[in-house]
Formats: structure tokens, C-alpha cells, sequence
């Protein structure tokens, strides 16, 4: 310090370079203080998602049944193994035909509650808590009532209580593969735990809207409605609405929860994670095979992410 | 012109507005006790005898309401009630504990402090989103059970702590938080960990609380990285321990419902008294994502 103030004034070129010293020391501060702060993060990154996915990838090419440091190099055996497997193939129709009937299901009852919320004039606040408290619950919790008691396919199970009113014969919901109701009871049960959640995020949309447009269309002469809802509002909601899409079908790539309490593994409804699940948990404990098929699953994922992601304009760095 | 017709469509406005409004409200209405039947159920069953339910027609409300229910669900030797609601307390109360502070001070990192890999980082960062956590469930069982975590608390908790996702939340939330008050701390002396701790962290509680809500609800309600790890029933959470009931069937559905009831419970309490932070919390991940 005493040094600095008694060169300093002698010649400038010095004085530059204790001041460049102090940046570089203001620098490395910086820069320890940046890895401070990421570090756990970071190590923790490294160690639960990186290291597992790269040992996965390894495992995928050996012959790993029951142990996760196996010898016996198979090459691509367990991916021809897995792409061959019908029930795999099967489980991935599943999870298709499970996200067709999700997400737009989803996304028109969530908008269709978060505009009768919107312009509700009493108890608004009521009737947001009643459609977001299902949030609050599990899936586990959701398949319990109503594996047991909505769609219990005894005859005192609800659904059949009220079609014996109207004197129809109990339906096996669950068990029923023709029509397969099973679909019903999946997806009513999910549609109650999560469109709340979706509805919030309307609802927070459609209270950002100018009035004044509404006011201007109105003069226009666009009828209330249907029509100004169709031009006026449904365009102002696209960044939601694409917002929604993309969440609602990522949380539909992760089903499991419902699956699994309410049919078990039965073959004709396992998505991915239910059959992964049994593979690599189950009595086999084929880790090899198990981890060939998350990556054959994680890289499907990706790749449909970036291209809706593309489709709809969404994901550039905006920031 | 512009002092009539205003007016007059303005009346035309209403009439249809009313109509609309009284059929909007119907659909309301309708809605609302649909949303609200399960919870119904989730009572009406849990405070039934057996007899109740099973019996033929409906019984709207159980005549002899059973209150042993409750108390039957904790002596009960066969189902472990009370160890798994303190697991799901214990991982639940550190997951979030753990994410928050793991996630907050990434998120700072990469908004602001600068550093030449920054970018770089939040690319690895960006790209784990990609992939859903649970799909890769099967690896990163691989790696517990090397590390020796299988039923066990370490095993259950610290996988879940690094969430990319919330670092991205964080790291928005930081971009908008106001330079100035930053700066001031740094002229006070403060380094960038006393300026985090004194200056940034007690002036976000707002977003800090509507974070530790959400994750504290997934937490509670999460069931597949629990399934996988707690193989011992001693370290169930409530989800596995509802859940192995449901499958298995063994114990009567009265107290099944029963102890259901009880495992929202804590969410519900959240619900009531947090749910300014949750509608908020809501917002941030849903419009941020």
C-alpha cells in the first residue's frame, strides 16, 4: 500500500501497473468467489446427473444383470434387445396415445376454468382455491379414491352407484380393455390433480390483458363472445398457451404414478417408466437392458422437446 | 353517434352479459363440486365402517361416524404410519432446505458474477432440462446403490437437491433483482458473500418462500425416486407406504382412506396459510419454463 502511493506519482506507466495488479486481484477474487458460489451445485450436477447418465451408457453395452460392474461386453445386444422388445415398443404407444389424450384435455379444461374464474364477480378467490387444491395432492393419493371408490368396478363403487340409478350393469373400469375405460380413469384423475395448476397460469395471462382492447374490438364491432374470445383473447394467450403445451407434455413423458397404483403392470397400459421400472427393480435387476432403454427413451424425449420446442417458437435464448 | 350508440349497445351488452354471466356461474358451480367429490370421498370413506361402504345404494354420509379410524391407523403394527409420515417430514423439510441453498447461490453465480466459463455452465445447465429427471431413474439408482444409499435418507435426499431448473429460476429472478442495492453493499465493504447474505437473500423472501413452497409440495408428493430407494419399509415415505397399501389391498378401505386423508394434511395447512406463495411460485415456474 505505502509502495503504491509513493511510485505512483513518479512515473504513469507504474501507476497503470498496480492498478492492473489491484484488477487482477479484484479478478481472482471474483472468480473464487464464482466458484464458490456454483461449486455444490455444480459437483452435485457432475455426480446425480452427469456421472449416472455416462455409467448408464457404459452399462447399456455390457451384459449387467443384477450388478452394476459387469464384465461381459455385449455391444449393441441390449439396444437391438430393447427396439425388439414388444412390450417396450408397446409401452411406447402407450405413452403416445397417453399424451394425445393429456394435453389437449389439459389445456381446454384449464382455459375453460380459468375464464369462468376470470369473469366470476363473487368469491373468485373460492373458486381459484377449489380447482387449485387438487395440487396439493399426490398421485398416489388420487389413484386410492379413485381406484377404490370413484371407479371401484364392484357394484359400490361410485361410478357404478350412479349408472345402477339409471339401471346400467357395474363396468370393470379398470379391467375393461373393450372400450378400454382404463383410458377414463387415467385420465380424469390426472386432469383433477393438474389442471389447476395450468388454470393459475391463464388465469395470470388473462388478467394481463389490456381492457382496452376488448373495448377497442368491441367498437369495432366484434360480437362478445365467442368471437372476440377466438380473435382477441386466444392470440394475446399464445406465449401461455405455449407454455402449457410444453409443460403439460413433459409431464406426460414422466407418467408413472397413476400407472403404476391404478393397473399395476397389466401389458396392455405401461407406459415406458412403469415397464423400465419392473426391468431394472423388478426381480430381473437387468441393469444393462434397463439403462439401454432410458437412454433409448431420454433421447426420444430430446429430440421431440427441440423439435416442438421449434414448431412453436419457443426455447431461443431470450433472455 | 358517439353519445348514443355506446349507450345502446352498452344495454344490449348487459342483457347478454347477464345471460352469459348466470349460465357462467351454473358451469361454476357444476365444476366446483365435481373438483370437490374427492375430497368428499377421501372423508366420507375414512370416517366409514366398512359395512357403510360396501352396503348396497349410497350412503351419503357415515350414520356412525368412526373416529377410531384415526387412532386404529397408528396402533396398527402392520402399517408403519408414523415412521413413514416423519421420512416423508425429514426429506421433504432438507430436500427443500438443501435445494434452496444450492440452487440460490448457482443462480447468483451465473447472474452475477461474472466469469469467462459462465455461459458455458449455463448451457450444461439449460441442457439437463431436456431430459426429465425420472427417466433416468435407472441410472442414478446405479449410482446410489454403489455409494451404499439405499434406504437411507442420504439416498432419498441428496439426488433430488441439484435441480437445473431451479437454478434457472433463481438465476432469472437475480437478473431482475435491482443492481443498485448491490451496489451499495459493495461500496459498504461487503464481499460478494455478504452481499448474497445480507443484502440479496434477505430482500428476495417473496420469491424465496413461493420456491420452498413448490418444492416442499413435490417433495411430499413425489413417488417414484422414494419406490426406488426405500426398499426397507423403515424407510418409506407416506407415499410408498399408501401406495404398497392400494396395490396390495390388505388393509380395509376405511383406513386406507384414513391414512390418505392424513398424508394431505400438511399440504392442506400449506394450502390455507401459503398459498399467496404458491399461486406466485406457480406463476414463476409455469411463464419462466
Amino acid at each position: 500500500m505505502s509502495q503504491q502511493t509513493t511510485t505512483a506519482p513518479q512515473v504513469r506507466p507504474v501507476g497503470g501497473r498496480t492498478s492492473s495488479a489491484r484488477r487482477t486481484r479484484a479478478i481472482h477474487g471474483q472468480r473464487r468467489a464464482f466458484w464458490l458460489f456454483i461449486a455444490p451445485f455444480l459437483i452435485g450436477l457432475a455426480v446425480f446427473v452427469y456421472f449416472p447418465i455416462a455409467w448408464s451408457a457404459f452399462l447399456s453395452f455390457f451384459d449387467a444383470q443384477g450388478t452394476v460392474t459387469p464384465t461381459k461386453f455385449v455391444g449393441l445386444g441390449n439396444y437391438t434387445a430393447m427396439l425388439s422388445d414388444k412390450a417396450f415398443v408397446s409401452s411406447l404407444v402407450t405413452f403416445t396415445a397417453f399424451a394425445l389424450l393429456i394435453v389437449p384435455t389439459t389445456f381446454a379444461l384449464s382455459l375453460f376454468l380459468a375464464v369462468l374464474v376470470n369473469r366470476v364477480r363473487v368469491a373468485r378467490a373460492f373458486f381459484r382455491s377449489v380447482f387449485f387444491l387438487p395440487t396439493a395432492c399426490s398421485y398416489v393419493v388420487a389413484s386410492l379414491i379413485w381406484k377404490l371408490s370413484i371407479f371401484n368396478g364392484v357394484r359400490f363403487g361410485m361410478a357404478n352407484t350412479l349408472l345402477g340409478w339409471i339401471g346400467v350393469e357395474p363396468v370393470s373400469w379398470l379391467a375393461s380393455l373393450d372400450p378400454p375405460w382404463y383410458w377414463l380413469v387415467i385420465v380424469t384423475a390426472r386432469l383433477w390433480l393438474q389442471a389447476g395448476f395450468y388454470m393459475i397460469l391463464f388465469l395470470a395471462a388473462l388478467q394481463n390483458i389490456n381492457p382496452e382492447l376488448y373495448e377497442a374490438a368491441f367498437v369495432d364491432g366484434a360480437k362478445p363472445g365467442w368471437q372476440v374470445f377466438r380473435h382477441i383473447t386466444l392470440p394475446l394467450l399464445r406465449p401461455t398457451s405455449i407454455s402449457v403445451l410444453l409443460l403439460c407434455l413433459i409431464a406426460a413423458y414422466q407418467a408413472f404414478d397413476e400407472f403404476y397404483n391404478l393397473l399395476g403392470a397389466v401389458e396392455y397400459a405401461r407406459p415406458p417408466l412403469v415397464y423400465l421400472y419392473h426391468l431394472a427393480l423388478g426381480s430381473q435387476q437387468n441393469f444393462g437392458l434397463g439403462s439401454a432403454g432410458s437412454l433409448i427413451l431420454a433421447a426420444i424425449i430430446a429430440v421431440v422437446t427441440v423439435l416442438q420446442g421449434k414448431l412453436l417458437g419457443f426455447g431461443r435464448p431470450s433472455d | 353517434m358517439d353519445s348514443h350508440q355506446p349507450q345502446a349497445v352498452g344495454y344490449r351488452r348487459t342483457l347478454a352479459d347477464r345471460i352469459a354471466n348466470g349460465a357462467g356461474m351454473a358451469v361454476l358451480l357444476v365444476m366446483t363440486l365435481l373438483f370437490l367429490v374427492p375430497f368428499y370421498l377421501l372423508i366420507r370413506n375414512g370416517l366409514a365402517s366398512t359395512k357403510d361402504i360396501t352396503a348396497p345404494g349410497w350412503t351419503f354420509f357415515p350414520k356412525d361416524i368412526q373416529w377410531h379410524n384415526l387412532a386404529d391407523l397408528f396402533s396398527d403394527p402392520e402399517i408403519p404410519m408414523l415412521s413413514s409420515l416423519r421420512n416423508s417430514a425429514v426429506v421433504a423439510v432438507l430436500t427443500t432446505a438443501g435445494t434452496l441453498l444450492v440452487s440460490s447461490l448457482a443462480g447468483y453465480a451465473l447472474a452475477r458474477i461474472n466469469h469467462p466459463h459462465s455461459n458455458k455452465i449455463f448451457y450444461a445447465v439449460l441442457a439437463t432440462l431436456m431430459i426429465p429427471g425420472a427417466v433416468t431413474f435407472v441410472p442414478s439408482f446405479v449410482i446410489v446403490s454403489w455409494l451404499g444409499w439405499v434406504s437411507d435418507y442420504r439416498g432419498l435426499i441428496i439426488p433430488s437437491l441439484f435441480s437445473g431448473f431451479t437454478v434457472f429460476l433463481f438465476r432469472q429472478y437475480f437478473l431482475s433483482f435491482p443492481k443498485e442495492l448491490e451496489e451499495a453493499a459493495r461500496i459498504d465493504g461487503l464481499g460478494y458473500g455478504g452481499t448474497f447474505w445480507r443484502i440479496v437473500v434477505p430482500n428476495s423472501g417473496n420469491f424465496i418462500a413461493a420456491i420452498a413452497v413448490i418444492t416442499f409440495i413435490a417433495s411430499w408428493n413425489s413417488f417414484l425416486w422414494p419406490l426406488v430407494v426405500a426398499q426397507d419399509e423403515s424407510a418409506w415415505t407416506v407415499q410408498v407406504t399408501l401406495s404398497t397399501f392400494v396395490t396390495a389391498q390388505t388393509i380395509n378401505i376405511p383406513q386406507l382412506f384414513m391414512a390418505a386423508a392424513v398424508s394431505i394434511l400438511p399440504l392442506v395447512l400449506v394450502f390455507v396459510f401459503l398459498q399467496r406463495y404458491l399461486v406466485q411460485g406457480v406463476a414463476q415456474t409455469g411463464l419462466k419454463g
